[in-house]
């Protein structure tokens, strides 16, 4: 019913809002590119100059960057690897019925209410400390000496600590999906003669990958800028051992003072996320249509 | 090779009885028809023969062997399911395929029972299609080659053309019993519509909460229905009941007689006024309302053209009265 009249009138009144949201998003955008060109060091105000894409080559051909992307990788890898896998686990046994159902529900999604700072520096001092820890606890019951988490596998430690705050979040997407899964396409492929086995194979790993896809292609977004984690567990260290980008542009813009490093790498890292997301997308995309 | 016996087999859902104790005996090649209102406990029947739902208690017994604590798989069946159940990522050929992959057989001879299946059932052009391409009585089709390719001992049927449009439904209904014809294997089938059950079953099993109303053949039943419940559910439309002074005359407590059974005659025993005439071209069904009887239903001939007000007199056909005693019961 979209006359040519009303169609000007609705653009017209939608602009308001795309307008505010692309200065919103272009502004800062346009200001780091503008940065990013500029000799900028916070410990000499007033000294900028433009310095072409010198800023780019020594944050590309600086060792720490080749570090950050393979940790950054690794990061957002091991953590979807470990949600995916251990949250259709936990979702298969909370589908199933037993007493308590709802509040066990409830207290899974817990871990994601916790802010990343707080349930970082838990796992920091509560767990994996390896004097007061509890893992140390356990491993002195045991008899054996305490692993410093941090200090030696601090990349994997902060996998853990990530995948364990993301895991609730596909707990619950791939635990509604588990639940539309119509049983009577159960009943009739054990009439079929499908053990449980094939089953969860043939029926509910198909039914399952667009979800899966959704977390992926969401978790994706979120874990290429984990930073709270790195920053009051590991401060990205051992020397570079768990620096990814978003805390490798933190450390060259706010620790070295350089602004002008410091933007190239934030437009460095926008271009590297685009990268990802068009691989994903070309990857899963298809599952997302019908 | 498909005969089913249950004896005295009892589910309790809780502290709910769903099937009291029950006693069934399923002949080999039979076409059997469960039939009853929703919620008469048809389909958890079926399902208890399947393996879906365990007894309660009380013995199952397939070709003779014991089946009470047999997994579905093992019981030789095969089901179609009301909804079809077709595995919605798999192509045609997949899903029938299915069961055979599932028993280990061979590509080969996978792909050649497959063909053989899509052949019976007219499904050939459709095998690389997904059951979402496809229309209902197709998707229906693919459930019944789901479970013929795997040679079953007997076929279950659960409500399987309650999803179908009137048309397709007949249609579909003449391919099953087509079906039967061919492959002679025992069939149970599930419905609450009772011209499926009339139309296709060499016995028809009707339930009412649980428990059997009458067992046999589609016109044994029509003609001498046990009780008041089997009169009423079986012929449409209904059995007219009359009840009061009319059927104690008749020594009963409730009169039975089917609309088919009354003729429209000058001078009948009962008088009335015509309130409302269907006229479906073949058939005119008539709500002639009878003082001191009630409202009836009458067929007559679709020539007839009987309107509103019209008065009519009625005469029953001799020897097409049922009549029932006060516990419901049909009496001699």
């Amino acid at each position: 019913m979209a006359t040519e009249h009303s169609r000007t009138a609705a653009r017209l009144m939608v602009s308001p809002a795309v307008i505010l949201l692309f200065l919103w998003m272009i502004v800062p955008l346009a200001m780091t590119v503008y940065f990013s060109f500029l000799r900028y060091n916070l410990l000499m105000p007033g000294m900028e100059s433009f310095t072409g894409f010198d800023n780019y080559y020594y944050f590309l051909s600086n060792s720490a960057f080749m570090d950050a992307l393979v940790n950054t990788l690794l990061l957002v890898g091991g953590v979807l690897v470990i949600t995916i896998f251990g949250g259709v686990a936990l979702a298969l046994l909370l589908d199933q019925p037993f007493k308590g159902q709802g509040i066990v529900r409830i207290m899974v999604i817990a871990p994601f209410f916790v802010m990343p700072t707080v349930s970082a520096l838990v796992w920091k001092n509560m767990f994996m400390n390896p004097v007061n820890g509890m893992f140390a606890h356990i491993a002195k019951t045991f008899g054996f000496q305490p692993f410093d988490f941090l200090a030696h596998a601090p990349l994997a430690s902060i996998i853990l600590i990530v995948a364990w705050s993301w895991l609730p979040f596909s707990t619950l997407i791939l635990l509604t999906a588990l639940q539309s899964l119509d049983q009577e396409q159960m009943e009739a492929a054990e009439m079929d003669g499908a053990s449980w086995m094939n089953r969860f194979i043939y029926l509910t790993v198909p039914h399952l990958t667009r979800s899966i896809t959704v977390v992926i292609l969401i978790q994706t977004i979120f874990l290429l800028s984990v930073f709270a984690e790195i920053l009051v567990t590991t401060n990205g260290g051992p020397g570079t051992a768990s620096t990814n980008i978003p805390y490798l542009v933190y450390a060259q813009s706010l620790l070295n003072y350089d602004v002008g490093g410091g933007s190239a790498g934030g437009i460095i890292a926008v271009i590297l996320a685009n990268i990802v997301a068009v691989f994903l997308m070309r990857m899963i995309g298809k599952n997302l249509e019908t | 090779m498909g005969q089913i016996t249950l004896s005295s087999v009892t589910k309790s859902f809780g502290d709910v009885t769903v099937i009291p104790p029950l006693d069934l005996r399923i002949e080999d090649g039979e076409f059997v028809v469960f039939v009853g209102p929703s919620g008469c406990g048809k389909s958890t029947l079926l399902r208890l023969i399947a393996g879906l739902e365990d007894t309660s208690s009380g013995k199952i017994a397939i070709d003779g062997t014991e089946a009470t604590d047999l997994p579905p798989a093992k019981r030789g069946l095969a089901m179609v399911f009301q909804s079809y159940a077709l595995y919605p990522h798999m192509s045609v050929r997949k899903n029938i395929a299915f069961p055979l992959k599932m028993a280990g057989l061979s590509p080969e001879i996978q792909a050649q029972k497959v063909e053989a299946a899509a052949k019976v059932l007219n499904l050939t052009s459709y095998l690389d299609r997904r059951p979402g391409q496809l229309s209902g009585g197709q998707r229906q089709r693919v459930a019944i080659g789901r479970a013929i390719v795997r040679e079953p001992a007997a076929f279950l049927f659960d409500e399987p053309l309650s999803n179908l449009d009137a048309s397709l439904r007949v249609s579909m209904r003449q391919e099953i019993s087509e079906l039967h014809q061919t492959l002679k294997t025992t069939m149970i089938y599930v419905t609450h519509d009772q011209v499926e059950a009339m139309t296709m079953a060499d016995k028809i099993v009707v339930l009412q909460a649980g428990r059997i109303e009458q067992v046999g053949s589609p016109m044994e039943l029509y003609r001498h229905p046990a009780n008041l419940f089997v009169a009423g559910f079986i012929g449409s439309p209904k059995m007219n009941f009359i009840t009061g002074a009319e059927a104690a005359q008749q020594g009963c407590t409730t009169l039975g007689v089917r609309p088919e059974h009354i003729d429209v005659v000058e001078g009948g025993p009962w008088q009335g006024t015509v309130g409302l005439a269907e006229h479906l071209g073949s058939d005119t069904f008539l709500k002639v309302n009878v003082a001191g009887v009630g409202d009836l239903t009458v067929r007559v001939s679709g020539e007839r053209m009987l309107r509103h007000g019209d008065p009519v007199s009625l005469a029953p056909q001799p020897g097409k009265l049922y009549r029932f005693g006060a516990d419901g019961k049909a009496l001699a």
